[in-house]
């Protein structure tokens, strides 16, 4: 058993006018980094009841799965209507599938979904949290002899970690489904074509990026939210303004981190296969 | 005079900006019931959280059996928050807990115990507090503000700890219900050899339960060279102080301050 560590210490008053906003952002990254080895190192030490873990992931994934699975959808819907004009005029709409369902599988589902559950589940968590802060209840963790961060972070960074990916195969599928029902029933794309650039144009490694994603997505955006929770500042305003900045922070994170980890995906992909083509279409 | 079982040595707290605690000194002896009083924003609850290890001063040393505080290792510091119960001010109950198990968290945290024995422990702990088996399967939202506090007192109490802090234990409560809390830390002090120490604004509960009572001043309302503590001694001396602000707040009377406003 362990003692959670104390709120974040501001810069020095008398330092901050020299540094203003980056000596404070600096703090808050590096608060941030410590509660998040924390909460990291909670998962690998039975530090909370699985019935907790439990009772979150069922919240996260099974809660949020038809809110994922509608914008999957109508996404897929609206990136085949938006873009048939396009490839019709020079005679590529059998390629319409193939680059709908790289942008669904590599960027739209993991980022959409990471994003969505940043404002359904990360606001929730903040708020869920911030009021435990400013109630005291996590103070008397502390004084029970149990390290609040891994007994209420863990489990939720846990259930992120795993649901955000599972409901990104579901965001995936919901795209390409809602994408297919316009080309082939609304617009009459050739079937076989249609298929068969999606088959040369969407791998096993694009599949394995979109997830790969979303795993770091969902975790970064779980940690984001529980620490703006854990810092709450006391009364309403104080929690309203942390789930808003959960899901500010967590926004722009997800939005940056995908840029990033796109990057990376490319050089790996680049080193590892060198021969390959391009995915870039 | 037995050696201090916590002793708070030129103890000051800032939080940016502002300064709560001006070089605080204050020793408890064992099995002593010590009453803090004083206006709100004197440093009464940061003083409390300070002697548990929820806050670390800016400045000076908190002793626990001699012992520095920020010197404790974390196991140490677990070890030494086990051996005190805290009643928050809002009892702070696990809003997804049951009132069973709420008073047994702590049991079942610190490991060792049986769930017979857990069971039995929580049974005995809030009967201790006056609560009755049908109490145990409510949520805490279900409960009223002096029941909570009773909950939370039977948590704090679950573990027999060796010194109790109580913050505000009254604050909100009826008059009736008042001197049921007022009551139970005098049984509590009663059944086991526990040192309390209790934050509070009401006098009833000081002149109840304290052995003794320290009044601190938020600093605001001080000089840079006085004191922050502006009585310590038996609660019967606080009506014949010779500070006139001591008997302000005794007596209720803020008529000097609003001239002095005015």
């Amino acid at each position: 058993m362990t003692v959670a560590p104390a709120p974040p210490k501001p810069p020095d008053p008398d330092v901050l006018p020299v540094g203003g906003p980056l000596a404070t952002a600096l703090v808050g990254l590096g608060d941030w980094t410590l509660f998040s080895l924390r909460a990291v190192s909670g998962m690998f030490h039975h530090s909370f009841s699985g019935r907790e873990w439990l009772r979150v992931a069922v919240d996260i994934g099974v809660n949020s799965l038809s809110v994922v699975i509608v914008t999957g959808l109508f996404i897929g819907m609206v990136l085949a209507v938006q873009t048939y004009n396009q490839f019709h005029t020079v005679g590529l709409e059998t390629s319409l599938g193939a680059v709908i369902h790289l942008s669904v599988v590599r960027e739209l589902g993991p980022v959409l979904s990471s994003v969505m559950l940043a404002g359904r589940v990360g606001g929730a968590m903040a708020a869920e949290l911030a009021t435990m802060r400013v109630s005291e209840q996590i103070d008397a963790l502390a004084c029970l002899g149990v390290d609040p961060v891994k007994h209420l972070v863990a489990p939720r960074f846990l259930a992120c970690l795993l649901m955000i990916p599972m409901l990104t195969v579901f965001a995936d599928v919901a795209g390409l489904v809602g994408c297919t029902i316009i080309c082939l029933h609304v617009y009459g794309i050739d079937t076989h074509h249609y298929w068969e650039h999606s088959r040369n144009y969407v791998g096993v490694w694009d599949v394995f990026v979109g997830v790969a994603k979303a795993f770091v997505l969902g975790g970064v955006m779980a940690l984001i939210a529980c620490h703006r929770g854990f810092h709450s500042k006391a009364g309403a305003a104080g929690v309203g303004r942390a789930a808003t900045q959960a899901f500010v922070f967590a926004f722009v994170s997800i939005i940056v981190l995908d840029f990033v980890l796109s990057m990376f995906a490319n050089s790996i992909h680049d080193i590892v296969w060198p021969d390959a083509k391009s995915k870039v279409m | 005079m037995a050696d201090p079982l916590i002793q708070l040595r030129g103890v000051s707290v800032r939080f940016g900006r502002q300064q709560v605690l001006r070089n605080l000194d204050l020793a408890v002896e064992p099995q002593q019931t010590v009453c803090v009083i004083g206006e709100s924003g004197c440093g009464k609850t940061v003083t409390l959280k300070l002697l548990v290890g929820l806050l670390k001063p800016t400045a000076g040393d908190v002793l626990f059996e001699g012992r520095r505080v920020s010197d404790q290792s974390e196991t140490e510091l677990t070890k030494m928050r086990l051996r005190m119960g805290f009643l928050f001010q809002q009892a702070a109950l696990f809003d997804s807990l049951t009132v069973f198990e709420n008073v047994a968290f702590g049991l079942r945290a610190k490991g060792g115990f049986t769930e017979a024995d857990i069971r039995t422990r929580v049974r005995d702990r809030l009967t201790e507090v006056g609560l009755t088996a049908a109490a145990e399967p409510k949520m805490p939202a279900e409960l009223s503000g002096g029941m909570r506090k009773r909950v939370g007192l039977a948590r704090a109490l679950a573990l027999d700890p060796d010194v109790m802090l109580y913050d505000e234990p009254t604050t909100g409560l009826d008059p009736i219900m008042t001197d049921v809390i007022n009551e139970l830390i005098l049984r509590t002090r009663g059944r086991r050899p526990v040192t309390s120490i209790v934050v509070t604004h009401e006098l009833r509960t000081v002149h109840k339960v304290a052995d003794r009572v320290v009044m601190l001043e938020p600093l605001a309302r001080l000089t840079p060279d006085e004191p922050q503590v502006l009585y310590d001694g038996p609660p019967a001396g606080l009506a014949t102080a010779t500070d006139p602000r001591v008997r302000e707040f005794v007596e209720g009377d803020a008529a000097r301050r609003i001239g002095a406003e005015e």
